[in-house]
């Protein structure tokens, strides 16, 4: 299949069922108790610092560990499977002191690997194609929140730098394949609306166009993001990149995710996507939400046609991606919804002139 | 619950423009000076005046235009009450407004670009805008220049509009035209028909270019009368109001120096009128002939006029409802009904129209609580007159009055709060409907055997404090055993449109359950739920919003809380050994009685009274206010006269008593010891702790934190309880009598202003006398009501201390009751309504805090404390149930 082909697939796909994502990698990765010589490999031998915990970096050093976790995760019944690039730009590979060349490849082969797992069971299963998701992180410097406590106005970073980091990952990962991006765990409307920025000028550039996932991240109870929007002021904020599909990740777990993807499900003429964590956090960091809950939850959400795509963020499993996948089988797929056009803008809040 | 807004809708959208160096000299100065922090300042006042939208604008040649934005937007995106709203990215200069659309999260809109350089530099523009995810304001200019005439505005809107939506792929909702607005009446005669050539051109947009909306700067239209504000304003006013019409959705204006339509002086309305719509030759000098009798005007302070006494009768008596003036209203009222054949006509005629015009202008925004309760004044005295006149041809014929409806209202059982109550009951009747009110502390079985016996329509219930909640419940329930099918109505300052649907509509399914969110909400819900088609609509509507509200409460888990112990373990803990307690300056109690209102009067803080009325705004400031301002000026001029009266005439008798203990803290309680040998316990204080997770470094603060603990210093508390409510039920109810609910409700929301300012300076007393920790302090009225001093007042029923019971305690150690006549009903509201009491508490390290939610670790140990049961411990704490 080309390109072209397996994006109209991944169309009619979502039109026929809900999808499923997969799963978490932090945690996988982890299990598989990795030492510092496993993230250095030959390549990175002797580069200076730590790179232990760079978790992007096993796309160039163990490649076999980030192509197991995509077949389990196929294995495991997701359609979409992430590539291993969350972090695979510039700014946020600083901390790494990564250079430019070593942040491309990391892409470029991340989508290699995705694609060809992608491929493979395709092959095996034609009849359920799956697709490669190229993962733009959220970077760990923000647009617009302040980096000194006594000056609301300073940045540790501006636009053009973030369009600039964001532009050389698009181009890496759409050269290595994947079927569409996925801009996720975001935290900040600004930096998301870079990352669509550096896709629209790809695009007006010639690159090919892919489809779109946005996954906002509402960080607590408040029903807003880090950066302080409603869910309505963020949809408000990224509409105009047409996205194939928009949501949310991370932070919270399903029961507290609910409310705001209602809100999303409501509001959004595209697909609603959401894949939340294994429930919140016990005191030592880990997730004990089971994957029978989650799937449990997430059923409700089906069944109440809230959603289109479905998955898990931290702490969830492949076994988790199973319940899931298995438990939404038989629902349909929820219908965007439709609106009336309206001039709609948004601060922290949405406006509407009516 | 998530508290995040819905979005807020608009139908005309005014855009303020203050932050604009190009339209304000006071901002361009901040800027040029690089003052920032009060540049900010002046986007917050735009914002709480009512911009809907905020223009900035840096474009001057001695600044650096795009550093400027840049620093500003920052700046601005760090105050949240700035930030909510949408921007604007006004610049002639590319490079400044694309500086503005990569520091804004939200999306903006981009003012402006157009095809004056042609149209590659148009389309990439365009481009550029649409992948920074903004909408765009596109001047009507071109190659050729500006468009003058409404077919070269059209021509050139079209143009773009194709390109915008064929080419760039442009949403065609996001697109605003600006036809430009241009200077007429300046003596050139091709300037003449300007406006006409805008409005058209707005209209032709309209209607043929889908979805795209109109825009404009405003001031541009009164340039040639720079300096003369009146004619200016005038000009501002009859060009809005005529360019809505054509279809225009939005402005770039100063709210402030908008008037009312239709307060224009009607000759410089007529004159005004004839230059914007170019209806003769010589409208230019004639409106130049007289604009200098404007000159220096400020308005709405023109001297009495009198010229609408020269109207017919019908006219005179809809302007002395719409200025609520009672003046003349009987004499005006006796004409009419000579000229009716019937009196009944009177009413149905030119007193409904003009009560009608009131609340087409209270419901379009153009009048506000206080005045509609004036207007309702002017109708009340006017049907008094009529009524004896009405009886008799009753008596001759057996025709009624027709009535909109009928509506029972009544504040509940064990609260004594009205004042909202009577502002709708009040708002109703001058709509046409029947109100019978109950008054305050109303049973249960009261309301509803009204409802039946008045055959009413439906039945309003209110309440402040949280025990009323669960009353309203209770008649809800009750409604539905008794298989009643009226609507129910709820409000009050306690209620919510979540515990409405949460706990009052799914215990009544016969007939709609509807939270009125204030007064000025009141008849679109009545008159909605009159309707037999509208009543099924907005019983759908409300239905399932309330059932949404359920579903995402349930989709909430409890809020995480920490265990009571372990809150308990990281209590407030001051050093008490390095601390030696205040002594007060006697123990026991005192009877106080020598605060007059002159006195207090000087404490009161004016903001909440405004807001009593639903003006919304800080006291001074609220006066000056773009929007409320007027009718904030007018119910302050007509409460300062009845302030003098009050004090001058004694209205209110100020009555209070104060006493302090020995008192040490035993865990969350505070035990009061009888004498100074602290052996005997006197009483116990009940307080309860914060268990949302605060943080490692922060306190979980209960009261009891703030006393030290038994054996760590001979401590003290001290307790009040005020009234300034003795004299103002004969006031008000005199006022109703005479027909007169403003001065009514005005002596009432003064009275609650009274006691609040005696409580306040009582405090000051104690802090410097009473108690005397604090004998040097002198502070300003201001820094009074930011509560700057040492040491709190906490009051039972409030965030710190939310168990109304506890004011039992505290009214049995005063000796309350016998020494001022204070009471508590059966929900502990205090009797008369407008009273305080509550507990001192000395320590400098005492706060006001919110207990917030609490688990059921501590509703049990609070219970076994109290001696309640579960049940009753629950009931009572029910608001602060973490489930």
């Amino acid at each position: 299949m080309t390109r072209t082909d397996r994006i109209a697939a991944l169309k009619a796909a979502a039109k026929e069922r809900i999808l499923i994502l997969d799963g978490s990698w932090g945690v996988m990765i982890q299990r598989r108790g990795l030492d510092e010589s496993d993230y250095r490999g030959e390549r990175f031998a002797d580069h200076p610092g730590q790179m232990k915990g760079n978790n992007d970096i096993l796309c160039l050093t163990r490649p076999d560990i980030v192509s197991d976790l995509h077949d389990q995760y196929f294995g495991a019944g997701a359609d979409i499977s992430e590539t291993n690039t969350f972090s695979a730009t510039t700014i946020a590979q600083d901390d790494y002191k990564l250079d430019a060349a070593a942040v491309r490849d990391i892409n470029l082969e991340g989508a290699k690997l995705a694609r060809a797992a992608a491929d493979r069971w395709t092959a095996k299963e034609p009849h359920k194609p799956r697709f490669a998701a190229g993962s733009i992180g959220p970077l760990n410097k923000m647009l617009s929140m302040s980096s000194d406590v006594n000056d609301p106005g300073a940045r540790s970073v501006d636009f053009d730098e973030v369009l600039a980091a964001y532009r050389e990952q698009v181009q890496a990962l759409n050269e290595g394949g994947v079927d569409l991006y996925l801009i996720e765990t975001i935290t900040d409307t600004l930096n998301c609306k870079a990352a669509l920025k550096a896709i629209k000028d790809l695009e007006a550039e010639g690159m090919d166009e892919l489809p779109i996932w946005i996954s906002g991240t509402i960080t607590d109870r408040s029903g807003r993001t880090l950066s302080g929007q409603t869910v309505e002021a963020f949809w408000n904020s990224v509409r105009h990149a047409k996205p194939f599909a928009v949501g949310f990740n991370c932070a919270l777990g399903a029961d507290l995710m609910r409310p705001h993807i209602a809100e999303m499900a409501r509001i959004a003429d595209t697909l609603v996507a959401a894949y939340p964590n294994a429930g919140l956090p016990n005191a030592f960091g880990q997730y004990d939400e089971e994957p029978h809950e989650t799937s449990h939850a997430l059923e409700g959400w089906a069944k109440a046609g809230l959603v289109n795509i479905l998955g898990g963020c931290c702490g969830t499993t492949p076994d988790h991606i199973r319940h899931v996948a298995d438990a939404v089988k038989g629902f349909k797929p929820r219908v965007p919804s439709v609106r009336p056009k309206a001039l709609r803008l948004s601060g922290l809040e949405a406006f509407e002139l009516s | 619950m998530s508290e995040a807004p819905s979005a807020s809708t608009a139908t005309f959208v005014n855009i303020g423009e203050r932050t604009n160096v190009t339209g304000s000299a006071a901002f361009k100065k901040l800027i040029i000076n690089g003052d920032f922090p009060a540049a900010v300042e002046v986007a917050r006042q735009q914002v709480e005046n009512g911009a809907q939208i905020i223009d900035v604008n840096m474009d001057e040649g001695l600044l650096d235009s795009r550093s400027a934005m840049r620093t500003f937007l920052r700046l601005i995106a760090a105050e949240p009450d700035i930030a909510r709203t949408p921007i604007m990215i006004d610049s002639s200069k590319w490079e400044v407004i694309e500086e503005g659309l990569k520091n804004a999260q939200g999306k903006c809109i981009v003012n402006s670009i157009s095809m004056k350089e042609g149209e590659a530099q148009f389309i990439d523009q365009a481009r550029q805008t649409l992948s920074y995810g903004a909408a765009v304001v596109v001047m009507a200019f071109d190659e050729q220049g500006q468009a003058e005439t409404a077919a070269r505005k059209f021509e050139i809107a079209r143009r773009a509009y194709d390109i915008l939506v064929d080419q760039v792929g442009f949403p065609p909702e996001d697109i605003i035209f600006d036809p430009n607005i241009f200077a007429v009446a300046t003596g050139i005669e091709e300037h003449n028909n300007y406006a006409v050539e805008f409005f058209e051109g707005v209209r032709l947009i309209k209607q043929n270019l889908p979805h795209a909306r109109t825009s404009g700067g405003l001031s541009n239209v009164s340039f040639s009368f720079r300096g003369n504000e009146p004619v200016r304003r005038a000009m501002h006013s009859v060009f809005l109001y005529h360019g809505v019409r054509a279809g225009l959705d939005m402005a770039i204006v100063n709210a402030g120096q908008l008037d009312i339509y239709d307060n224009i002086d009607p000759e410089l309305r007529e004159l005004v009128e004839d230059v914007i719509l170019n209806r003769r030759a010589d409208s230019t000098e004639r409106l130049l002939d007289i604009a200098e009798r404007y000159r220096g005007q400020k308005g709405a302070e023109k001297e009495r006029d009198l010229a609408w006494r020269d109207e017919p009768v019908a006219e005179r008596l809809s302007h002395a409802l719409v200025h609520g003036v009672t003046e003349f209203i009987v004499e005006d009222t006796e004409e009419a009904r000579k000229t009716f054949d019937k009196p009944l006509e009177v009413i149905e005629g030119p007193l409904m129209a003009g009560m009608n015009r009131v609340g087409d202008l209270f419901g379009a925004g153009k009048m506000f609580l206080p005045q509609v309760v004036k207007s309702a004044r002017v109708m009340k005295q006017a049907v008094a007159h009529l009524i004896p006149y009405l009886e008799e041809e009753k008596r001759r014929t057996g025709v009624a009055q027709k009535s909109n409806g009928k509506v029972v209202l009544a504040t509940v059982k064990g609260d004594v709060h009205d004042i909202g109550k009577n502002i709708v009951g009040v708002v109703l009747q001058c709509n046409g409907y029947d109100v019978v009110d109950l008054g305050v502390m109303t049973a249960c079985d009261t309301i509803l055997d009204t409802a039946v016996s008045e055959k009413a329509d439906m039945v309003g219930l209110s309440g402040l404090i949280t025990p009323s909640l669960d009353e309203m419940v209770h008649v809800a329930s009750e409604m539905e055993r008794r298989g009643m099918d009226l609507p129910l109505l709820i409000g009050g300052a306690t209620t919510s449109p979540a515990h409405t649907a949460i706990k009052i509509e799914p215990m009544f399914s016969r007939a709609p359950v509807v939270h009125v969110l204030d007064a000025s909400r009141a008849v679109g819900v009545v008159s909605g739920l009159m309707g037999e088609t509208t009543r099924e609509t907005m019983w759908n509507e409300t239905r399932q919003r309330y059932a949404r509200m359920r579903e995402a409460r349930a989709g909430h888990a409890a809020k995480a809380r920490m265990p009571l112990d372990e809150a308990r373990a990281r209590r407030f803990a001051p050093d008490w050994a390095g601390y030696t307690p205040p002594r007060p300056s006697f123990i026991g109690v005192r009877t106080i009685d020598d605060f007059d209102l002159a006195t207090l009067a000087r404490y009161i803080d004016w903001s909440p009274y405004f807001a009593s009325w639903d003006l919304a705004g800080r006291y001074p400031a609220i006066l000056e206010d773009d929007v409320v301002g007027e009718a904030a000026r007018s119910l302050w001029k007509d409460t300062q006269s009845m302030l003098q009266r009050m004090i001058g005439e004694n209205w209110l008798r100020p009555s209070g008593v104060v006493g302090f203990w020995p008192a040490n803290s035993d865990g969350d309680d505070i035990v009061v010891y009888s004498d100074d040998a602290r052996t005997a316990e006197r009483a116990r204080l009940f307080c309860l702790r914060q268990q949302m997770d605060k943080g490692s470094d922060a306190a979980q603060y209960a009261l009891a934190d703030f006393v030290a603990p038994m054996g760590a210093g001979a401590d003290h508390v001290g307790a009040f309880a005020v009234t300034t409510g003795w004299g103002e039920a004969e006031r008000s109810e005199a006022f109703t009598r005479a027909n007169d609910d403003y001065s009514a409700i005005m002596v009432k929301a003064l009275a609650d202003r009274f006691a609040e300012a005696f409580a306040e300076a009582l405090h000051e007393r104690v802090r410097r006398e009473l108690w005397g920790y604090a004998p040097g302090e002198a502070l300003s009225s201001e820094q009074l009501i930011e509560e700057t001093y040492r040491g709190i007042r906490p009051a039972p029923g409030y965030p710190a201390q939310p168990d109304h019971t506890e004011k039992q305690t505290i009214f049995d150690l005063l000796e309350a009751t016998e020494r001022t006549g204070m009471e508590l009903t059966s929900s502990f509201a205090m009797t008369p309504a407008a009273s305080v009491s509550g507990l001192y508490l000395s320590h400098p390290g005492a706060v006001y805090f919110g207990v917030g939610r609490i688990s059921s670790d501590q509703v049990e140990d609070y219970a076994r404390r109290k001696g309640w049961s579960i049940d009753e411990a629950e009931r009572w704490l029910r608001p602060i149930l973490n489930t």
